[in-house]
């Protein structure tokens, strides 16, 4: 027997309204905004947008109210943040603070947490960066090595984050630090912390350049930073378990798939003025491809809305939808055979310009292709 | 799952899992068709899920057919039982009685001239072991015995029968429907992708049972992560058929023909998972896996030949693709999600 379940999830007829009423604002709110920008979609921050999206409830929509939240269901999220992913709205600023930073601060954060951060999430006026990674510590999650010591008051932290997505941009990072240096304690010695990177001295921000020459992640060096108790997250040496129901939430959404979809948008536009049988098999293929993947990824979203744990399920479809957002590139180039292009003007070309350039990071982030196989093989049994 | 839906599932699977063993397959390769099993599978109302209660069918939807179409599937199931209960359902969307004994689908090119049937179907599965054939002549649902019918017995590479069935002005029973044009290929694929379905899922679970049994090197072959990672894709092909095919019934009890979207989905996404699973299940299997003594060729021999059957994936592809590429870049996603 498969150990994971897919059962169908249709969105409530209620959601409609919605999903309308977000085309409208995207049709206005991205008029002016090149294709090739827009393929960015959750990888590309705009304050201002996100400024928008949190004046129209969009942020935060499941979270409760006395927190800035909407309490609006887990459909209505998913039709939010596939119209917006489909449209290629550059939602990267709050995206992870509305993604998987404030709901674990719902779940695990103090009060105070609470208060103080998530309303201005939801406003999207306050970003989050997520620092797990380290020179040393990439899929081995648990070899984190930067050390968070007790002092008075707080912690003195030190050592050196890699690969933070937005960390030049966010206001706070998620960050997981060793507490427990015991060789025993390797997965219980770890903790998480809110950290304030705007008013901490201590942190020095490097992006780096990515192969498209984009400064997308970052180096985050931390040198006698001093993080106060009160924002250690969940409970000290929890950390390796709160990472993990945060994962879920990381690998589960529709960006998981939809990161080629303009991509796919115009490769149709360009067979239309063609035309021709095999781009007619090309094109039906990936539609196959797309309609399943969104019906599993609507599945992992049921499941959500119950209150169960997809974290198998994200896995599965994560590795799928990944497959299907980097071959992307591969069919374009297979049937259309135009070159990439970078500043050429022309819609098409910028975006596989874009896109090919970019597909690499599409099975490393959020897991690697070889975790996320590891952790279904888990489920099958094998290990 | 709801009532019918557990009653279904035990009742197909208690029955197939126990009663079709290799060597009933084997003999029905050498041509021993499995009368008392089928006997026992319509006994049981196998064939009747979409036939109504008040002609002795289960009254069924299409998602409880997935159930058995699957199950057929997964278990090897020797016996045109998916194929009857599409006759099934297409003799009651036009008011015929339901026959028992075996029937069987037609699809060929075929005249009715004053009730009276004339043509030839090739590949009519198991076309020598079924009483009644089913055909649709211009949006007719024709009803014919084919005790008269010539055959010419031909296999696929399953070694399940597709003959070629020659009918001659053979006294047929016809109503009008409102089925579409191509109900015979299109129904065909969606009962075709789901017992691929359901044998992609033996395929995975037969190859992680597999894995966690052979011992090379000192251990199961399973803890080998070369053979991890193989066996996570194969899952996961299997879960995305599962979802695909489940998808596809339950919009054609939501909005019939114009699931005809669905049901291409379903059947190009099938066709490219029985490439991929296919080939990883034989990899992880060995030599074994290659020999006729092992099981594990039924299904995958089944695979490779229906995924050719009531047009290929790629055959749906172009027709969906045109369709998407007529309709515009824009209306894809509004379409897409207005299912």
């Amino acid at each position: 027997m498969q150990p994971f379940r897919f059962d169908l999830c249709e969105l409530p007829g209620e959601t409609e309204g919605l999903r309308q009423e977000i085309r409208a604002f995207l049709a206005e709110e991205l008029k002016q905004i090149p294709k090739v920008t827009r393929a960015q979609t959750w990888s590309g921050s705009d304050p201002e947008f996100s400024r928008k999206m949190g004046a129209k409830g969009w942020i935060g929509m499941t979270w409760p109210k006395q927190y800035g939240g909407h309490e609006r269901s887990f459909f209505e999220r998913y039709v939010m943040l596939e119209e917006m992913l489909a449209a290629g709205a550059p939602v990267g600023a709050h995206w992870i603070g509305d993604r998987q930073s404030g709901p674990l601060l719902l779940r695990f954060g103090t009060e105070e947490q609470r208060q103080k951060i998530l309303p201005r999430v939801a406003k999207g006026e306050c970003y989050f960066c997520i620092g797990m990674s380290e020179p040393d510590s990439g899929s081995d999650l648990a070899a984190t090595r930067t050390r968070a010591d007790k002092v008075d008051g707080g912690y003195r932290v030190n050592g050196t984050k890699l690969w933070t997505s937005g960390a030049h941009t966010a206001h706070y990072m998620i960050a997981l630090f060793r507490t427990d240096f015991a060789a025993e304690a390797k997965h219980s010695g770890l903790t998480q912390f809110l950290v304030d990177l705007k008013n901490t001295d201590g942190i020095t921000i490097r992006p780096i350049k990515d192969l498209a020459g984009n400064a997308h992640f970052n180096e985050v060096v931390f040198e006698d930073a001093f993080v106060p108790d009160n924002m250690l997250v969940g409970t000290e040496g929890g950390g390796w378990g709160q990472v993990t129901a945060e994962l879920a939430f990381e690998r589960s959404g529709p960006e998981r798939y939809l990161s080629s979809f303009l991509l796919m948008v115009e490769m149709i536009r360009e067979l239309e003025k063609r035309g021709g049988e095999e781009g007619a098999r090309e094109i039906g293929r990936l539609v196959a491809h797309l309609v399943t993947l969104r019906q599993m990824s609507l599945s992992v979203a049921g499941m959500l809305e119950k209150g169960e744990n997809p974290a198998l399920e994200a896995s599965v479809v994560k590795d799928l939808g990944a497959i299907f957002e980097q071959d992307m590139p591969v069919r374009a180039h297979e049937l259309l055979g135009i070159a990439p292009g970078i500043g050429t003007g022309n819609d098409y070309e910028d975006v596989l310009g874009y896109l090919t350039q970019t597909v690499p990071s599409f099975s490393l982030r959020g897991g690697t292709r070889e975790i996320l196989r590891g952790i279904i093989a888990r489920g099958l049994g094998l290990r | 799952m709801n009532e019918l839906q557990t009653i279904l599932s035990d009742s197909v699977n208690g029955l197939l899992a126990e009663r079709v063993t290799k060597a009933l397959v084997q003999k029905a390769e050498e041509g021993d068709f499995p009368t008392a099993l089928w006997n026992e599978v319509e006994a049981n109302g196998l064939t009747r899920v979409l036939v109504p209660e008040s002609q002795g069918g289960a009254g069924g939807t299409w998602a409880d057919a997935a159930i058995v179409l699957k199950a057929a599937g997964e278990h090897v199931a020797p016996l045109p039982l998916a194929d009857a209960l599409l006759a099934n359902w297409f003799l009651v969307q036009a008011g015929i009685e339901v026959p028992d004994g075996v029937t069987t689908l037609l699809d060929g090119a075929f005249t009715l001239e004053g009730g009276k049937l004339s043509g030839e179907a090739p590949g009519v599965p198991y076309g020598r072991n079924a009483a009644h054939g089913v055909a649709i002549v211009k949006g007719e649902v024709v009803l014919v015995p084919l005790d008269g019918a010539a055959i010419e017995p031909g296999l696929n590479v399953a070694r399940e029968p597709r003959d070629r069935v020659v009918l001659k002005g053979a006294e047929a029973t016809a109503k009008k429907t409102a089925l579409p044009g191509n109900a015979m290929k299109l129904y065909g694929a969606l009962i075709r992708a789901c017992q691929m379905a359901g044998a992609l899922g033996y395929l995975s679970s037969q190859s992680v049972a597999y894995a966690n049994e052979r011992t090379q090197f000192g251990k199961p072959i399973g803890k080998f992560q070369a053979i991890q990672q193989q066996l996570a894709v194969l899952s996961t092909q299997a879960a995305a058929c599962g979802v695909v095919t489940d998808h596809a019934c339950a919009q054609l009890d939501k909005r019939g023909a114009e699931a005809a979207f669905e049901i291409a989905v379903a059947k190009i996404r099938v066709d490219d998972a029985s490439s991929i699973a296919t080939s990883i299940a034989h990899q992880v299997h060995g030599a074994i896996g290659f020999t006729y003594e092992h099981g594990l060729h039924f299904a995958t021999r089944r695979l490779w030949a229906w995924r050719a059957e009531f047009g290929a994936g790629s055959e749906w592809a172009a027709m969906l693709g045109r369709e998407t590429v007529a309709a515009g870049a824009d209306a894809l996603w509004p379409h897409v999600t207005a299912r």
